[in-house]
């Protein structure tokens, strides 16, 4: 995933220095194919295989009550297209409920982080210590996070219902297990989670905006607000392009959030397309649906990433 | 990257009433931000030292007033348990040091050709692992869990450590690297009469130990959080590790809180660790990733 901004940026950027002339002296006409082995081998076994094998998978229907498998062309596919199907309808729950995380967690995930990264791109004193503090949560694991918070939001004796007692509010919200509670249960601790990585992206990307645009600003009397938008936007462009695309991928993904804080509940609502894909092919051990199922996933992905990509390449023209 | 900041703030360096009152509006923003991304981590640790009945107490205590390590005694008792936490503690440390040696090793070998030989195929080759990069990680699920159960590999820490062994990430991030190298270093070296495989290790390897190790933390913190894989392919409690153990223990413990945030500290603390020691290379490697790969 990280790789898009710098393919992006890549292709208006002169090549880099071309692996050399002296790429031919010296060496076997074995010894690059010896070193990109081990790579190769992995990279095929369990990257480039699998791809094809999953589509192969998704084809058939896998051995049940001891009905041996079987092929059955595409009908995983035209089952999840069918209404009424055994998948049609749990399949696209998890597919909304995943749309719902995403629509709900991106802007906040876009927007809070370029703010911090706003401020803390400013000369003062501690900023690497507020960096620090704010990345800190990323590095740890979903698992974490998600008992962490499946105890900072219970209904009863969670810190979160406590304070907002205090604050004269309600401090009996089932977070976890209503709606729209079981949302904010969520996407709020997603948001706390990675925030810090946003924020570290967009530093970068606010550094490389070179200062003298900020100095020729100032000059025509553009104030803070119009300095934003005329010189900080733009030069973030990529960056936020970048930021965006990887942030729809990760919440597309999510995954261990709902699995430990509302576990789906409430019914399936929270059950998102990772957990019920998960859930059918390594559970219950459907796997050629679940095949299927992920890579209708990955074609709604696919256009996502397209679609945002030319969108923003069409306003850089 | 602290040199470039943007001096518009401290270029004038008297501050007039307006920049000084955003000053101050930033710093409370700021503090206030910092207590709530640390407080629920010290609260975490704050309640795996408390008995379950002040743990669920309120209002809360955020010094534990009975100070005890009986939730540590609980997770890390020995002999038959179906929480093993110190096992899946070492499974994870194994299991990530793994992966990180074989990640580092896969990825600076193929970087190198990649980066530094012209061979027929080159193209090709890189052009097949950058793709893999687009692919989402959610389509490898089914077939590789098939190939890993060939392989006889389910319910073992192989089925954690080899699928990640090698990936386009560390190649493209090691490339990015090799290329930017001056070719007078080869080139001498050759004339010298070292081979391809010295070079790799005597010159090349040496000068990028700022690269390796940004890799390496991680990759290693990559493996160590690791929750959807491992809760599939690992079964029995004895091989789990410590992030589809923290579900195991959620599940076990669902009302003693105190065990559950202790489970919660001991797969934390390693990263935090890491993380404070190494925090330069995971800081660049994440604004590098995104910027100059």
């Amino acid at each position: 995933m990280t790789a898009l901004a710098e393919s992006a940026r890549r292709k208006r950027s002169p090549r880099p220095s071309d692996p050399g002339k002296s790429g031919m002296i010296g060496q076997g006409r074995t010894t690059p194919y010896l070193f990109s082995l081990p790579t190769i081998l992995v990279v095929a076994a369990v990257l480039a295989f699998p791809v094809i094998y999953g589509v192969w998978e998704s084809l058939y229907r896998p051995e049940i009550l001891g009905a041996p498998e079987e092929w059955v062309g595409l009908q995983n596919y035209i089952d999840l297209l069918t209404p009424g199907s055994v998948t049609f309808e749990p399949f696209w729950q998890s597919m909304e409920a995943t749309g719902k995380f995403t629509l709900y967690s991106v802007p906040l995930l876009v927007v809070i982080p370029l703010l911090v990264a706003l401020i803390l791109n400013q000369e003062f004193l501690g900023r690497n210590f507020f960096r620090t503090m704010y990345f800190a949560p990323y590095v740890l694991g979903v698992a974490v996070i998600g008992i962490l918070w499946r105890y900072l939001l219970d209904t009863n004796v969670g810190l979160v219902n406590y304070y907002l007692g205090q604050l004269g509010l309600p401090d009996n919200i089932p977070w976890t297990n209503e709606l729209p509670w079981g949302w904010v249960a969520l996407v709020g601790p997603t948001v706390w989670w990675t925030l810090g990585f946003n924020t570290v992206i967009y530093l970068a990307g606010l550094q490389d905006i070179d200062p003298a645009l900020y100095d020729a600003a100032k000059v025509d009397g553009a104030n803070r607000w119009r300095r934003f938008l005329h010189v900080t936007l733009p030069g973030l462009r990529p960056i936020l392009l970048f930021v965006i695309t990887v942030t729809i991928l990760a919440s597309a993904n999510v995954f261990g959030q709902a699995y430990l804080i509302t576990e789906g509940a409430p019914g399936d609502e929270t059950q998102t397309a990772i957990m019920y894909i998960a859930e059918e092919g390594l559970r219950n051990f459907k796997m050629g649906s679940a095949a299927a199922m992920s890579y209708v996933l990955a074609l709604f992905l696919a256009v996502i990433s397209v679609v945002n990509f030319v969108l923003f390449r069409y306003r850089e023209d | 990257m602290e040199g470039t900041t943007t001096r518009i703030e401290s270029k004038e360096s008297r501050r007039n009433p307006g920049q000084l009152a955003i000053l101050v509006l930033s710093y409370v923003g700021l503090i206030l931000l910092t207590i709530v991304f640390v407080a629920p981590l010290l609260w975490m640790l704050s309640t795996s030292f408390k008995t379950n009945l002040e743990a669920t107490q309120l209002p809360p205590s955020w010094i534990p007033e009975n100070f005890t390590t009986e939730a540590y005694s609980t997770i890390f008792k020995t002999g038959e348990s179906q929480t093993p936490v110190l096992r899946w503690f070492f499974n994870s440390i194994v299991a990530a040091s793994a992966q990180t040696v074989l990640v580092l090793v896969t990825a600076s070998m193929a970087a190198y050709a990649l980066a530094r030989m012209n061979f027929p195929g080159r193209n090709v080759l890189f052009a097949v692992i950058i793709t893999t990069l687009f692919i989402p990680q959610f389509v490898f699920l089914m077939p590789n869990y098939l190939i890993v159960d060939m392989f006889g590999w389910l319910d073992t820490l192989l089925a954690v450590i080899v699928p990640g062994a090698a990936g386009a990430f560390g190649v493209f991030f090691l490339r990015q690297f090799f290329v930017s190298m001056p070719h007078e270093l080869e080139e001498a070296a050759l004339v010298d009469g070292a081979n391809r495989f010295q070079i790799f290790l005597r010159i090349i390897l040496p000068l990028s130990k700022a690269p390796l190790a940004t890799l390496a933390v991680l990759s290693f913190l990559v493996n160590w959080n690791d929750f959807l894989w491992p809760v599939y392919v690992l079964f029995s409690p004895e091989n789990l590790t410590l992030p589809p153990g923290l579900s195991i223990l959620q599940n076990a413990y669902s009302t003693d809180y105190a065990v559950v945030m202790a489970g919660g500290v001991v797969a934390s603390i390693p990263v935090l660790i890491v993380f404070i020691l190494a925090q330069k290379y995971v800081i660049q490697g994440v604004s590098r990733s995104g910027l100059k790969g």
